[in-house]
């Protein structure tokens, strides 16, 4: 069946595209720019890929964002999958469009307010009992797990919904009892669901600036923080190489998933 | 009860599963309001009805997954209505088949001993004799998505079986089979409830598949249980309107009484333009509203003058016909227009047809092929 | 997993209750902690805001935040501005957005997981990372003005960063994807045969677009709208890096007066004037999404 290719569909594709990747690829040319000035161009040299890597700042900051993400991710899968499963399988209980709220509001919540909250809430806890007496790591893995379950929660929920819940019946007819059934059945067939919730967990906190920004102390910063305050002033050279290598690992991150996904699906 | 209920009764002993007075409520929607059953031991009992009549949702019940909003169920003498369905001694086969994506043949269908905790020798070997009794030794190893239809189903059934359930549940078994193999599988089906001797309890929309498959049908209409007998019981001696235009075709004559003699009931019907005649020990008093209806087949298509054997007679004309090479369809116009069909099988080999369109003919019956069902 | 029964075994009821503790204490508590302070007043302290009870134990409540944000213009100002710009962009998004989804959904399946693959692709690429390559993009020495003057269109560069043009483009750029797809999800369910049928009964592209398209696109219209205009409402890293003195969004207000002029109460008082703002199309997206999961 051959569908009217519709040029004006063909041609807006085309702009999308070009729109979203152009300033990718500008950021990748510039980044073997040997000219200081970032936008002159002034041969090809790969000298901000090593000042980069003998940036201290950068270094150390990349080093804590990718902790708390890592935490973030893992923390967020768990309670996001049980999050999933309570919506997705358990008809009613108390509470239960509050509970729905909760999960789908940090989706959009503006993060100015998700920040704003969240500090408010370790001051308070501070003037109450004392904890957490500094801000820091442990704060903003708590913030971003706030967020990041809401995101894991809409893809396992997704998955399950999907999901013929006779498998699960099968198994408890077959002598599987409830919590059996979920390790037997359940959370293998939701596992690709998991890992990729898992994985943008994982790309949210490691990207946030605005809630880190909130309630992070005096211990450390964290990437984005880093990148923010020297982009702030203007572009700066260093910057294009790390955007390259950001850039780079995400593609081949993606193409190793999508690879993997063709292999498993022959 | 009729003569072969007493007989299935006896020879079973008690019922395997009782329903008692089973009500199931979603809210103000009644899905199935106070069935009783009981299925006798080593039977093929088939709950039969329309989409949305009730029979999954008390199939459901018998399995554990739905709670009676009211009365009890017992299998095998004990009170099971709140025992959940991995405590119960019935298995399901569901209408998906629901076979496990992420296990082989062989894992799946093991999953039901490895809840019992059975040893794992003992696992091995029961695997083996139920797969060489579907015939799936072969695809042991292979994945749900490497399999056909037919494959599947036999997987959902050795992984039912192997736990050697008293009962037998199964979800609209033949429903998603194309037609050949719906025929092997029902031949199968029953091979292998004769062979093993357990009890099976079909769900089912497909009257047909109830007719082959069953030795009792219960037809379900909306809820209610409206008939409960033998295939034969069914479609000969339907009790209801329902039950009798949901088996089979039948031919239904509204009319009112006009007397009842020595066993037979002459009702005055508009619409044939004559008295029918049936045989009834009713004791229904003259001018009461009955329906006597009669099934195709029963009915007698000539083209002369009738003999004296057929007790009825009247006159029509061919308003179509359609040919199914073993049997012929006839719809028949009586003289004040309604329609009448009649299936005749094709006794002679001849390559012209034997009635035409438009012909005039004659349609007669016995009084003992006629049914009588409630006005 | 019986539906309906209520009967709570305690793995579930554990299963529930660790996400939902979870989010009362992290999500729904500081919301009423916002509340409280913008009640307060500012002070030179640690923290910077008055207590709900002071030393005598009354309770000191002021709705001085709340008067001056109500009457002060530039607040009201940036309040309409957030409100019309993020509005703006939901539209551009929409426009850009929507033929790209008919288009992705209609490709071969082969092309079109690839072109899926492309939307979402820049969405794992650090947002910080891709306003910046805007920045080099934009800036009066940057690759479209050089372009332009190559092309000898202008003679001067145009100034196109720190303008509400250049906000623009960054919420269009970063928000595009998440009105992609869903966009793309609801399209693809629909069966292509219908657009055909309505052809075939007379009906021009147009209006086979009008009548048949567009109706049946609404809900994924409708996700994907509140899926970008809520969280632009309060951006602030875009209008802040891109931006000019005269693009006022209330998420930039928000952090500077938390920040630089280290007003809590008032900062405070900005959020629950927005959260209020907002509340309405939160509600509508949840209702969406529980009609999308559970209804379908």
């Amino acid at each position: 069946m051959s569908r009217r290719r519709s040029g004006f569909t063909f041609s807006v594709l085309a702009f999308g595209y070009a729109f979203l990747y152009i300033p990718l690829v500008s950021v990748i040319i510039y980044s073997f720019n040997d000219s200081r000035l970032a936008t002159v161009w002034g041969g090809f040299s790969t000298r901000w890929y090593g000042e980069l890597m003998r940036n201290e700042q950068v270094l150390t900051a990349a080093f804590l964002s990718l902790q708390i993400a890592v935490v973030t991710a893992t923390l967020s899968t768990i309670f996001g999958t049980m999050a999933g499963m309570a919506l997705a399988r358990f008809r009613r209980f108390r509470g239960r469009t509050l509970f729905s709220g909760m999960v789908t509001a940090p989706l959009v919540m503006p993060e100015v307010i998700t920040g704003l909250s969240l500090l408010l809430l370790f001051v308070s806890l501070q003037q109450l009992i004392g904890w957490p007496a500094q801000r820091g790591f442990s704060t903003i893995t708590m913030a971003h797990t706030t967020f990041a379950l809401a995101y894991v929660t809409v893809i396992v929920q997704s998955r399950l919904a999907a999901m013929d819940e006779s498998l699960e019946e099968a198994a408890m007819d077959l002598g599987g009892r409830p919590l059996r059934v979920v390790f037997d059945i359940t959370l293998p067939l939701i596992a690709p669901a998991m890992v990729a919730g898992w994985l943008l967990a994982f790309t949210l906190s490691l990207d946030d600036l605005v809630i880190a920004s909130f309630v992070s102390g005096p211990g450390g910063s964290t990437l984005p923080m880093v990148i923010f305050s020297k982009v702030k002033l203007g572009v700066t050279p260093d910057i294009n190489a790390l955007a390259t290598l950001f850039i780079a690992i995400v593609s081949l991150g993606v193409v190793i998933a999508w690879w993997a996904a063709l292999r498993s699906r022959r | 009860m009729t003569a072969t209920e007493k007989t299935n009764n006896e020879a079973g002993g008690a019922p395997i599963i009782q329903v008692k007075d089973v009500s199931k409520h979603f809210g103000d929607f009644v899905a199935v309001d106070s069935v009783n059953l009981d299925i006798h031991r080593r039977e093929i009992f088939s709950i039969l009805g329309a989409s949305g009549c009730g029979k999954t949702t008390l199939l459901r019940m018998i399995a554990g997954f739905e709670s009676p909003t009211k009365g009890r169920i017992f299998i095998d003498g004990v009170d099971l209505t709140d025992v959940p369905p991995y405590r119960r001694p019935v298995n399901m086969m569901f209408q998906s088949y629901a076979i496990f994506p992420h296990m082989t043949v062989e894992q799946n269908v093991a999953y039901g001993l490895q809840k019992e905790r059975a040893p794992r020798n003992q696992i091995a070997s029961r695997v083996s004799e139920m797969l060489e009794l579907v015939q799936l030794q072969q695809f042991r190893k292979r994945k749900p998505d490497q399999l056909s239809g037919g494959q599947r189903q036999r997987v959902a059934l050795a992984r039912a079986l192997i736990k050697r359930p008293k009962v037998l549940l199964l979800d609209e078994p033949l429903a998603a089979l194309d037609k050949k193999l719906r025929e092997h599988t029902q031949f199968e089906l029953m091979g292998l409830q004769d062979r093993l001797g357990i009890t099976f309890v079909v769900v089912t929309h497909d009257q047909e598949e109830a007719m082959i498959l069953s030795s009792r049908i219960a037809v379900m209409n909306e809820g209610r249980m409206d008939q409960v007998g033998t295939p034969k019981e069914v479609y000969e001696y339907p009790n209801s309107r329902f039950v009798a235009d949901f088996i089979g075709t039948i031919n239904m004559f509204d009319g009112s009484v006009e007397s009842v003699q020595d066993g037979v009931m002459a009702v005055r019907c508009d619409a044939a333009g004559a008295t029918l005649r049936a045989v009834s020990s009713s004791a229904l008093a003259p001018g009461s509203h009955v329906c006597l209806a009669i099934r195709p087949e029963k009915i007698f298509i000539s083209q002369e003058e009738p003999q004296s054997k057929w007790n009825t007679s009247l006159r029509g004309v061919v308003a179509d016909l359609g040919y199914f090479g073993n049997l012929s369809l006839y719809r028949i116009r009586l003289e004040n227009g309604k329609i009448v069909q009649v299936s005749a099988q094709n006794r002679r080999r001849s390559a012209e047809r034997f009635l035409e369109w438009d012909d005039q003919v004659f349609i007669s019956w016995t009084t003992q092929s006629v049914v009588v069902l409630p006005g | 997993m019986t539906s309906g029964d209520g009967r709570g075994t305690l793995w579930q009821r554990v299963t529930i209750a660790i996400p939902y503790l979870w989010l009362l204490v992290f999500f729904l508590a500081p919301f009423a902690i916002i509340l409280k302070i913008s009640f307060a007043d500012p002070i030179i302290a640690q923290p910077p805001f008055t207590p709900l009870l002071d030393e005598s134990g009354s309770p000191h409540i002021t709705a001085d935040n709340y008067t001056f944000l109500l009457t002060d213009k530039l607040y009201i100002v940036t309040y309409l501005k957030s409100v019309f710009m993020a509005a703006v962009a939901t539209v551009l998004c929409l426009m850009l957005g929507f033929p790209m989804a008919y288009g992705i959904a209609r490709a071969e399946s082969a092309v079109r997981n690839i072109l899926l693959l492309l939307i979402i692709l820049p969405f794992w690429i650090s947002f910080l990372l891709r306003v910046y390559a805007w920045m080099g993009l934009l800036n009066n020495y940057g690759l479209i003005n050089n372009l332009l003057l190559w092309l000898g269109v202008i003679q001067q560069p145009v100034q196109l960063i720190y303008t509400d043009f250049a906000v623009y483009i960054g919420l269009v750029y970063s928000y595009l994807p998440f009105m992609v797809l869903p966009l793309y999800a609801t399209l693809e369910r629909m069966d292509p045969d219908l657009v055909d049928a309505s052809q075939d009964l007379g009906a021009s592209p147009a209006q086979a677009f009008r009548d048949i398209t567009w109706p049946m696109a609404r809900p994924g219209v409708i996700a994907g709208c509140l899926l970008v205009f809520i969280p632009a409402m309060g951006e602030y890293v875009i209008p802040y890096l891109l931006g000019g003195p005269e693009s006022l969004m209330i998420g930039r207000v928000l952090f500077d007066e938390f920040f630089v002029n280290r007003d809590w109460p008032l900062a405070s008082s900005v959020a629950i004037l927005l959260l209020m703002l907002l509340v309405a199309p939160i509600a509508f997206l949840q209702r969406q999404r529980r009609e999308e999961v559970e209804g379908g």
